[in-house]
């Protein structure tokens, strides 16, 4: 059955290919090729959503991406619920599910439309000046509140199920905006072989030759010379052609960002289809073609649904063979309303009248008119519409007063002229310029190799924007490097032509301040509330815009921005162009995160990084964190065990037998060359020259203002090989120092820098057992004390594979850091761990690696230090070459405020209870009796419960610290006071007796 | 989404591959250890920040991952040239004028 607005025989759609669609719950009919906006006025549906301030009763505005009003919510299913989506954009496809939004309980009853009748408290600024006081509301009572009474659609709940691909694209000429235009500009530029790519929003190719039935190119219906020339591009190899694809930002040196709608509008999309895709294409030369947005006019109760812009009811006719209703009246200040009146009436729907605020227009489309019978009102304005959920009547007056006259309607289509679409270009950063007798802002100074042409360049008329567009396709080429220019420019044989309309409120748009004559529909902003902006003091334009919010709703003011300009302007009483024009921002229409995103979500979108033991500490039930990107073994709990009776089993054997730790995530960088002792001089604090190979040191890294940077052992192979060890989480930011440094500053050194993180596997073997456990599979390398004291390294073979041999401690124990190829990391510590288990060694995380460095007050940078700390500061100035001259940090370290008296030093702290356990980050003060707030001289920077000390320890940065040894200060927390002892940083084998036990 | 000429690689790439590195000449004092506080002030924390053309450095990070000296226009984010590290501040620029 046919809908009872569709006109048989009219629009370009196969009116046979029906599809189902329901909205709001009620079924209707479609047909293939509709949008869902065109298919709820072929059933006579103009009621679709409710506005945001004042729940008023809205329609269809517009029949493209500036649609205002018809924001709906598309639910394909539980988790793919998409709000806002503009019918006027979304097509239809068989089974679409579609709501209304922003009103309860139903669409035509609603009970925030009570906003609507209480609109004096919501006038402009209303946020600003209503929820002012007191401050605390502000979080409690209004933003809650406000929030649940306005707003647009209600976002999903559940993560988003599809997913979403992201190209990069290069090309010689980007065309943007596939109407008469873009596709001229394509068509000029494509033919000299250049590589064009050539995008447009809508699912056709053709813009405003939709409506536009008086165009005819080469002989053809305009909109089918649009599918021939397309069909022409899509056929050839240098040509990519993207429909439903939007520009949505213009970025520095042609690189624009455009996403495409792969799977919207299908009733099935494939699964391996994307959502959409993002494509990012750098062109040498873009050519904008982006058209022109019309206007409506600007009279009181301009929004009741059946109030549409002319081109739309003329788009829903041509296109989609929809009448938008029995009797539409016409409103208008240009030539472009009376086509949309004549192809109407043609078609058989009832014209009442156009009303034209002009007063004597003269022209064949006038006369056309005239001709078939429409009655024409010159010189008159719309005053007022009736009706509530749908226009019922138009009341028009002469526009300088005078009688009034009332005229039923069930539509009103109108027109105050068009505006040139120059997003894209003032996103490029070109300079818009103010025409003043065209009363346009078109492309003035250009910032970017681009070129508008067509309506977006105030162009007028078919002929002359071909011509434009024709050259400057061909230009554009040639200036991307194309020599050879061929073809033959399509010849326009009819055309309209429009001339200008006006600019801001009509005379039934007040100044009576009880009228609602709308500006922006989305944020309804009205003439009055631009008016009492400016009555308010706002001088600039983007102050008005901010204080009514014009503009500023998902559209950006697409068909608000101009009027509200002029009506600033106006009240100003200045001229337009120096009350400015708002900025344009990227997206030009709204973009989902999904496409942004794009793979980037999950598992991908940050690297983990798992280490070559991973797996064996997988199977034995280890519990993993977090460091960075990297996943650590953090404590392998036995069956029965909560991970602190795992820690302290683990802290407890390491001390007592052995124990086992993957370091592999260590930072590693190897310093060769004949100046790397030179080198390390500059890059860390402590004397390298005369560290003999084979020799390890406890180096300090410091950035050039004197505080500590990162830290780490660092062994030396070779007099021109050093291996260097960072913080796990510091490994890139070293080698980024370093090479800058050696790039840089020190050019003249003669050094070679490589990461070598991921070719070392290391794994630690700490304790009073772990020469035993590891001497067994060692060849090559003497393990007496003798050969290899504390603090050496030696190169030989482990399990028969190469092993760079560390003897060191990160426990205070006898240890060693066994390094071996990451490919033989899993074998070496099996076999390691076979001989662990004969000497009841266990495996321990890095919480236990935590606690036992602790207990020695080996410190961690970035958790005992912030960025503030300086090699005295943490009790390290043993570690500073008092004889060195340079090295970076050694000017910063003498500055005055880093030898100061007083400033926060490394200490230990015991609770006087030795059961507490502090919590790092903790404040300290002196006296806990002092007025609030109490003075902080100090923070906690690691606590832990040590099993071995039988009590719990503390490292913290004190002000004045090391001057404070005995003292009681004071934690204050929630549950009360804690009082700690200051004392040294090590708590567990004080003389490091143990380190050869 | 910046296009960088790399003075190594020789090629314009996508600023993807690249990371700044902070303002270029402040050349670090061959006695470093005998600077003024004064000096150390103006070596260490005192950046130009201009409205207009900046000389920068950037690393070719995930390229050739040299440091080199660029010259941009604060303003249009165009690129007036790019050096090697080590190379003087030129004397003339390209394209100034624009
Ligand atoms: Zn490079």
């Amino acid at each position: 059955m046919i809908a009872a607005f569709r006109i048989p025989g009219a629009g370009r759609l196969k009116q046979a290919e029906t599809a189902r669609f329901s909205f709001d719950g009620q079924s209707y009919a479609g047909v293939e090729g509709d949008t869902l906006a065109s298919a709820l006025l072929a059933n006579g549906v103009h009621l679709v959503g409710r506005s945001f301030k004042y729940h008023r009763p809205r329609g269809f505005l517009s029949a493209g991406a500036e649609e205002p009003n018809a924001l709906v919510e598309i639910k394909r299913d539980f988790a793919r619920k998409t709000p806002n989506v503009r019918a006027t954009v979304q097509e239809l496809y068989d089974g679409l599910t579609a709501q209304s939004q922003n009103r309860w309980p139903s669409l035509a009853f609603d009970v925030g439309a009570v906003n609507d009748i209480a609109s004096p408290l919501f006038s402009a600024g209303f946020y600003y000046k209503t929820f002012m006081w007191p401050k605390s509301a502000w979080k409690n009572l209004y933003e809650p509140k406000i929030r649940a009474a306005a707003g647009l659609g209600v976002a999903p709940d559940q993560p988003d199920p599809d997913h979403y691909s992201a190209r990069f694209a290069h090309c010689d000429v980007l065309v943007l905006g596939g109407g008469a235009a873009g596709i001229a500009a394509a068509l000029a530029a494509a033919e000299t072989g250049v590589r064009v790519i050539l995008a447009d929003e809508q699912a056709d190719f053709g813009g405003s030759l939709r409506f536009e039935s008086g165009a005819k190119i080469d002989g053809q219906d305009g909109f089918a010379w649009a599918q021939g020339a397309v069909a022409t591009l899509k056929a050839m190899d240098n040509v990519r052609v993207l429909s439903r694809t939007t520009a949505f930002g213009y970025y520095a040196q042609n690189f624009v960002g455009l996403v495409e709608r792969v799977s919207d509008h299908l009733q099935n999309p494939g699964r391996e289809q994307p959502r959409e895709r993002l494509w990012q294409v750098r062109a040498k030369r873009v050519v904008l073609a982006t058209g022109a947005i019309e206007r409506h006019m600007v009279f009181a109760d301009n929004d009741r649904p059946g109030i549409m812009l002319a081109s739309a009811a003329r788009t829903y006719l041509n296109h989609y063979g929809v009448a938008v209703g029995r009797n539409v009246g016409v409103y208008t200040a240009n030539d472009s309303a009376y086509a949309a009146a004549i192809d109407l009436k043609k078609a058989g729907v009832g014209v009442a009248a156009i009303v034209d605020l002009r007063d004597n227009p003269t022209g064949p489309i006038i006369d056309e008119a005239r001709a078939l019978g429409i009655e024409i009102n010159f010189g008159r304005a719309v005053i007022r519409a009736g009706g509530k959920l749908r226009v019922s009547s138009m009341t028009v007056q002469p526009k300088n007063g005078g009688g009034e006259r009332t005229i039923p309607v069930d539509a009103i289509m109108m027109s105050a002229g068009w505006t040139p679409s120059v997003h894209l270009f003032s996103q490029s950063r070109g300079k818009v310029a103010f025409n003043d007798e065209t009363k346009r802002f078109v492309p003035g100074t250009y910032a970017q190799d681009c070129v508008s042409v067509g309506a977006c360049n105030g162009t007028d008329g078919l002929s002359a924007t071909i011509d434009e567009a024709y050259a400057a396709g061909a230009k554009a080429a040639k200036d991307a490097g194309a020599n050879t220019v061929k073809g033959t420019k399509p010849k326009v044989d009819a055309s309209e032509s429009w001339s200008r309309g006006m600019l801001g409120a009509a005379p039934g748009a007040g100044p009576d301040t009880t009228v609602k004559a709308f500006v922006d529909f989305q944020n309804d902003v009205t003439a009055k509330d631009i008016r009492q902006a400016v009555h308010e003091g706002m001088r600039s334009i983007e102050h008005v815009k901010r204080f009514t919010t014009n503009g500023m709703a998902t559209d950006q003011g697409k068909t608000s921005n101009m009027h509200g300009l002029a009506i600033a302007a106006e009240t100003l009483d200045k001229p337009i162009p120096q009350v400015g024009l708002t900025t344009f921002r990227a997206p030009y229409t709204p973009v989902t995160f999904g496409a942004i995103i794009g793979h980037a979500r999950g598992p991908l979108f940050d690297p983990t990084r798992k280490t070559a033991i991973h797996p064996w500490a997988e199977r034995q039930g280890a519990v993993f964190e977090d460091v960075g990107q990297w996943k650590r073994a953090w404590y392998f709990p036995k069956a029965g065990e909560d991970m602190h009776a795992a820690v302290d089993r683990e802290c407890v054997t390491v001390r007592k037998t052995a124990g086992l730790f993957d370091a592999s995530t260590l930072g590693k960088i190897e310093v060769v060359g004949p100046d790397a002792a030179k080198f390390m001089e500059l890059l860390y604090t402590n004397p390298w020259e005369k560290l003999e190979p084979g020799r390890c040191r406890y180096g300090i890294m410091l950035r050039e203002d004197g505080f500590i940077y990162d830290d780490g052992v660092v062994g030396r192979l070779a007099p021109d090989r050093f291996h260097v060890t960072t913080t796990t989480g510091g490994a890139p930011r070293v080698m980024n120092h370093m090479e800058d440094y050696l790039q840089t500053e020190f050019p003249h050194l003669n050094v070679w820098l490589t990461s070598i993180t991921e070719q070392w596997a290391v794994i630690a073997v700490q304790g009073p057992k772990s020469r035993e456990i590891i001497a067994p599979l060692v060849e090559g390398i003497d393990m007496s004390d003798g050969a290899l004291p504390h603090m050496s390294v030696r190169e030989g073979r482990i399990c028969g594979v190469p092993t760079r041999l560390f003897r060191m401690s990160f426990t205070g124990e006898r240890g060693f850091e066994v390094n071996v190829p990451a490919d033989y990391g899993q074998a070496v510590w099996e076999a390691l761990w076979a001989e662990g288990q004969k000497h009841g060694a266990c495996a321990y995380g890095t919480e236990a690696m935590h606690v036992l460095r602790a207990e020695k007050g080996y410190i961690i940078v970035g958790q005992d230090t912030d960025g503030t700390v300086t090699p005295g500061d943490a009790g390290l100035d043993w570690a500073v070459g008092k004889k060195k001259t340079d090295f970076v940090g050694i000017r910063g370290m003498a500055r005055p405020d880093l030898v100061a008296k007083g400033r926060k030093q490394l200490v230990g702290l015991k609770t006087k209870d030795p059961k507490v356990v502090l919590e790092e980050g903790a404040q300290i003060v002196g006296d806990p009796k002092q007025a609030i707030p109490m003075t902080m001289i100090g923070h906690v920077t690691s606590s832990y419960w040590s099993q071995n000390c039988g009590r719990s320890i503390a490292l913290a940065l004190v002000a004045g610290g090391r001057d404070r040894m005995g003292e009681t200060l004071s934690v204050p927390m929630p549950n009360g006071t804690i009082e700690v002892e200051v004392t040294g940083m090590v708590f567990f084998d004080e003389k490091g007796e143990r380190l050869n036990g | 989404m910046l296009l960088i000429r790399c003075p190594y690689c020789e090629e314009e790439r996508p600023e993807l591959e690249f990371r700044n590195a902070g303002e270029a000449h402040i050349a670090r004092s061959a006695d470093m250890a005998a600077t003024s506080d004064d000096d150390f002030e103006k070596f260490f924390f005192i950046r130009s920040n201009p409205k207009g053309i900046i000389y920068e450095r950037w690393r070719h990070m995930h390229g050739c991952a040299r440091f080199f000296n660029a010259v941009r226009d604060t303003v249009s984010d165009r690129f007036l040239m790019t050096y090697k590290a080590g190379e003087p501040k030129p004397a003339k620029l390209p394209g100034a004028a624009k």
